[in-house]
């Protein structure tokens, strides 16, 4: 009985091996095919963009990148990204600026000071600020904030601190770089909290406990212990902060009021990359203006590639000098 | 030596004070920095809420938008949250099986090196512009066929593509190895192990993922702008043709200077939030059930 039992199973095992080798096969081929669409994909996204600007790569070289100016006049058309990408930086770094601080601020709270009974709802609180849409931010951004700056916080500035090229006299429309800025902030600091949140949780405790053990007080033991080892994550984390300020389109583009031109009042319209994408796409008629709004978008890739790269590889550094994993860390 | 460290605390115990008083101020600045992070959410969500009362009718879910309405008409954004809901549907059946496959395969096949420069391309993705997708997608589909839902929910589903792929490997990984090996040590073939024995032990990970990517693309505009934008008023399910959606709806009202429309662009936001808030809760509860389950089980 038990001998028939043996016979049959041995019998069947070379036939269910070659089913075996085959479901294998095809489960590797199929799943093995996806992840290889994901790095095509990422190709293709490349290669397009760069064959849909090629027209105006083609006519304007690569000094559009720095030449400023914008004129759709048939006939004198002539196109540059100078001022979009001053408005870019302008307004990124200074939304960084502003997040930075706050955010690990509130990274520090979490890890190191708040009560048991507050980390969890905080925590979900500062990440449900990154699930907002960004349409609804700029909607908030046009209706409530831009008014609000406009009509008290940018005046009180201006008065105080005119002398400063950057407060300049408030424009005449409730739109201002301002309020791009602060859109931007509210936006980043969610993501660059949660970052760096996930960074001082892997300071090993035995460190914390050490420093504190020798009468450092608490914000001498962040000095000495938190930011010393999680510096580079901390870089890593304002870098994909600032790709992510560089890369919103919608919100900006409702509350930035739009622009060709080089100035340093934040209080005056302007535009970025993103938003003069997103604002005069639908608009855009001839072959040469398309092309170069997709120059900017090229500009666009080329900033968020390169900063992608520079953080995930500050990233797995860290991770593998310290042999612990932060999430994408552990993964790589 | 000894005299050294008695003079190090010495000079510590004058500072006592100012240390302390340095202490307390930044202790106070961090809460100070939480406070305000948890009252920008509260004052967003509140006024949003606020003048979306307003606006929230049952017209906004039964009636379609009115171009060029003259005078006070009654009109809805109904043909906005079908759209919405056709888009966001096609992209998570577009994005979540592709997604799923690639986790499978950086977790259960791919040697380590495929892995972690597969995983840097889904960063890469994951970190290029949606208003870059968007014209990509443009030059890819619209350009000559002019736009279509479909268009517009494959350049979602570009930007929810590394998000599932990402969590789902998360999951997997997760998945204890003896369980994988119990199963190949009984002779199942490594298919059939990865599909009947991982898979369904990492499912409530898998659905947490899906959940928080479709609350992750709901809201984007930028994708739709260039894809699916140009629309009727028409309610349709048609995704051939270009389909309004909501948040497209919300950038377009906002631009208008008639206060009725500004009512419904905060009365579609605050659906939308609402929406969001819920999927991303339930997320996290199902997050939390699984992540006991999983550990029990181990």
């Amino acid at each position: 009985m038990s001998a028939a039992d043996f016979s049959t199973d041995v019998s069947a095992a070379p036939l269910g091996g070659r089913r075996i080798r085959l479901g294998d096969l095809l489960l590797q081929l199929v799943a093995g095919l996806a992840a290889l669409a994901s790095v095509v994909l990422v190709g293709l996204i490349v290669w397009k963009v760069i064959a849909g600007a090629w027209p105006s790569i083609d006519t304007f070289g690569l000094s559009f990148v720095w030449h400023i100016a914008w004129n759709p006049v048939l006939g004198h058309e002539l196109y540059g990204a100078g001022s979009f990408l001053f408005g870019t930086a302008i307004t990124s770094l200074l939304a960084l600026a502003l997040a930075a601080p706050l955010a690990i601020g509130i990274a520090l709270y979490l890890t190191e000071l708040s009560p048991r009974f507050l980390r969890g709802p905080v925590t979900a609180l500062v990440e449900t600020l990154a699930a907002i849409p960004s349409v609804v931010m700029g909607l908030w951004g046009i209706l409530v904030l831009g008014p609000l700056l406009h009509d008290h916080v940018e005046p009180a500035l201006h008065s105080a601190l005119g002398f400063i090229p950057l407060f300049g006299e408030p424009s005449p429309s409730g739109s201002s770089i301002f309020t791009a800025v602060i859109v931007l902030a509210i936006m980043i600091l969610p993501i660059v909290a949660s970052i760096t949140r996930e960074l001082f949780l892997g300071v090993p405790r035995e460190l914390r406990e050490g420093a504190l053990a020798m009468g450092t007080t608490r914000w001498e033991m962040i000095q000495g212990v938190v930011f010393p080892y999680a510096r580079g994550g901390i870089a890593a984390a304002l870098i994909l902060g600032l790709g992510r300020a560089i890369g919103e389109a919608i919100a900006v583009t409702q509350v930035i009021g739009g622009g060709v031109f080089i100035h340093w009042s934040l209080f005056s319209t302007g535009d970025t990359l993103a938003s003069k994408i997103a604002a005069s796409y639908q608009g855009a008629t001839t072959k040469i203006q398309v092309a170069s709004l997709i120059y900017l978008g090229l500009i666009l890739l080329v900033f968020s590639l390169l900063m992608n790269v520079a953080a995930q590889w500050i990233v797995r550094r860290v991770a593998r000098r310290q042999g612990v994993g932060t999430n994408r860390g552990g993964l790589g | 030596m000894a005299l050294h460290g008695i003079t190090r605390a010495d000079m510590a115990a004058v500072n006592l004070p100012r240390r302390k008083a340095v202490n307390r101020l930044m202790e106070g600045l961090t809460w100070l920095a939480a406070i305000v992070g948890v009252a920008l959410l509260v004052i967003i969500v509140w006024s949003v809420a606020r003048r979306a009362w307003g606006a929230l009718n049952l017209d906004l879910f039964t009636k379609d938008q009115v171009l060029f309405a003259i005078g006070p008409v009654h009109q809805g954004l109904r043909n906005a949250f079908v759209g919405s809901l056709v888009l966001v549907g096609l992209a998570t059946a577009m994005a979540l099986p592709v997604g799923i496959l690639i986790a499978i395969y950086l977790t259960e096949y791919a040697r380590p090196w495929i892995r972690s420069s597969v995983s840097l391309v889904l960063d890469v993705l994951n970190g290029i512009p949606a208003i870059v997708v968007a014209i990509f997608v443009f030059g890819l589909f619209v350009v000559g066929h002019g736009q279509s839902g479909y268009a517009g929910a494959f350049a979602l589903a570009c930007l929810m593509l590394p998000l599932v792929a990402r969590s789902v490997m998360e999951v997997l990984l997760l998945v204890p190895s003896s369980l994988r090996e119990a199963s190949l040590g009984l002779g199942v073939p490594r298919w059939r192990t990865v599909l009947a024995i991982v898979l369904p032990q990492a499912m409530g990970g898998i659905i947490t993922g899906a959940v928080l990517a479709i609350a992750r693309i709901a809201g984007e505009t930028a994708p739709l702008l260039f894809t699916s934008s140009i629309v009727g008023t028409q309610i349709s399910w048609d995704a051939s043709h270009a389909l309004q959606s909501i948040p497209v709806a919300i950038f377009e009202l906002s631009e208008s200077p008639d206060p009725a429309d500004h009512s419904r662009a905060w009365a579609g936001a605050f659906v939308l939030l609402m929406f969001i808030l819920l999927l991303s809760l339930s997320a996290r509860w199902l997050a939390a059930r699984s992540r006991r389950r999983i550990s029990t089980s181990r």
